[in-house]
């Protein structure tokens, strides 16, 4: 029996699969036809990029510290212990750091996004930018996903890089190694195929964190219900895009690379 | 007030899932005309100011603005419409994120013609429009800073900055005390008179609309059932329109 409530979801999942697409085209067709808005966009870069830094910056430290810590026993009994370093650091630029950082994102800024642009839109202001003929998806979509596509890769380098002194703290708590073989140890089996595809996918998670949770905002309803809806729906829906486009990217990457 | 028609509506009709909201309205607006509109609430008196505008689609019927016909227009008609229109939301949609200063120019930044303008000569027309609503003072203030009185006066002086030669003004005294709701009243006859614009008032409230309006329109079930001077209207036996009359 056909249970009308699944009909309705799958309808609505399906609109808002349509509804993203049409908003991607939306977003190219204005970032090359329409004024861009630079105080925005460096406005935009400000509140995603360096707001999110401690947020980034505690994350990552405690990241690299606790893989240390729970690998460097299990490599001991191994006798590998000097692949410690590399180890820590070639799994934290490849696969976690753009994903937890990614998360983080998604739960800051993308929410953040989502209910800003849906509480603009309850109140009217959105309206009143579009009666104006502002051209509101210009000023208010095209700077935020640009700054999470621009902002969000940076983030990652530099969460990256205190994971790596937190793993060298969880290390040196243990051993007395020195930075520099530390530093020797963890780049000796690091190539550029490592960090290219990691760069290449985290500036996707990024672009598609802020068309999502721009979507998410920008069409809200239903009042204040509906604000906290749109920062709910823009983080939920950005978290599991960020998961589906890690496989595609880790598909891609074999296939090419590997 | 001239015979120029500058708002022509035509059997209008709009329905939101099944439920007939505005049944066949026909309307028109003269230039240098305040017309006001009387209703309830949620009987669609703003769902006809958004079909005006195109922030709604009409489902059925004509719409004439400017001599352009706003049901099939090109974007360049709809951008060209839109920057002759004034429109003062309930609230005065006021933006967040800018002080009161920032927000009467950020229309006028983005407009083609009044971005020739430099900036000092766009601060000084944002001081005398907010000189003309009383809110010189807050000038540097943030939105949430304001009542909302001071918000919908920011948001006339917003809407004054691109010069418009129709203004809608959507509940403009809902939520003020009896002071304000005189007070707001008498600046949009004062706007009328100075700008030699034209308006469209929306509200629920008899006194605002004897204040502004030269004719007032009652919509009930998604129909006009009158249509007068308020003199005439009050004396107009039909219940609904007597309801407002009390």
């Amino acid at each position: 029996m056909k249970d009308p409530r699944i009909i309705q979801q799958t309808k609505h999942l399906l609109l808002d699969i349509a509804g993203i697409a049409s908003f991607v085209v939306l977003f190219f067709k204005h970032l090359f036809t329409r004024r861009f808005e630079g105080k925005e966009f460096i406005n935009q870069c400000y509140r995603a990029g360096y707001q999110s830094l401690l947020l980034i910056s505690v994350t990552a430290v405690i990241l690299g510290l606790v893989l240390t810590i729970q690998i460097r026993p299990i490599l001991a009994d191994l006798g590998a212990e000097a692949w410690l370093p590399n180890m820590v650091f070639i799994s934290v630029v490849t696969e976690m750091g753009p994903v937890i950082f990614s998360l983080l994102f998604a739960g800051k800024v993308g929410s953040g996004i989502g209910a800003e642009l849906a509480s603009m839109r309850v109140t009217e202001q959105i309206d009143a930018m579009e009666v104006s003929d502002t051209y509101p998806f210009n000023y208010l979509v095209v700077t935020r996903v640009m700054a999470a596509t621009i902002v969000l890769p940076l983030l990652v380098f530099y969460g990256d890089f205190l994971a790596f002194i937190g793993s060298f703290i969880g290390l040196k708590a243990y051993s007395e190694i020195s930075f520099p073989l530390f530093f020797s140890r963890a780049f000796s089996e690091f190539y550029f195929r490592d960090i290219f595809p990691a760069t290449i996918k985290t500036i996707f998670f990024g672009y598609f964190i802020g068309i999502i949770s721009s979507y998410m905002g920008y069409f809200s309803s239903k009042g204040t219900e509906g604000v906290g809806k749109s920062a709910n729906a823009a983080v939920v829906a950005s978290s599991l895009v960020v998961f589906m486009l890690d496989l595609l990217a880790v598909q891609i990457t074999d296939l090419l690379l590997f | 007030m001239t015979n120029n028609l500058i708002v022509h509506i035509s059997d209008l009709k709009k329905a939101f899932s099944g439920s007939v909201v505005l049944d066949g309205i026909t309307m028109e607006l003269h230039e240098g005309e305040n017309l006001v509109i009387l209703g309830q609430s949620g009987t669609g008196k703003s769902v006809i100011m958004k079909c005006i505008v195109k922030l709604m689609e009409a489902d059925e019927g004509q719409i004439n603005v400017f001599g352009t016909e706003m049901t099939n227009c090109s974007a360049k008609e709809l951008s060209s419409v839109r920057s002759r229109i004034g429109y003062l939301f309930q609230e005065g949609a006021l933006y967040d994120s800018m002080n009161v200063r920032e927000n009467l120019l950020f229309p006028v930044l983005r407009n083609k013609e009044s971005r020739k303008k430099s900036i000092k000569e766009l601060t000084e027309l944002a001081e005398f429009h907010l000189e003309n609503v009383g809110l010189i003072e807050a000038i540097d203030m943030m939105p949430a800073e304001l009542s909302g009185g001071m918000k919908k006066r920011a948001g006339l002086a917003r809407t004054l900055m691109l010069s418009p030669e129709l203004i809608i003004y959507d509940e403009p005294t809902t939520g003020l005390d009896p002071y304000r709701t005189e007070a707001i009243s008498d600046l949009i006859v004062q706007i009328q008179e100075k700008y030699n614009t034209s308006s469209l008032i929306i509200t629920h409230d008899i006194k605002c609309a004897k204040i502004t309006g030269n004719r007032l329109t009652v919509l009930h079930d998604g129909k006009l059932i009158a249509n007068g001077s308020f003199e005439s209207l009050s004396g107009d036996k039909q219940p609904e329109v007597q309801l407002f009359f009390k």
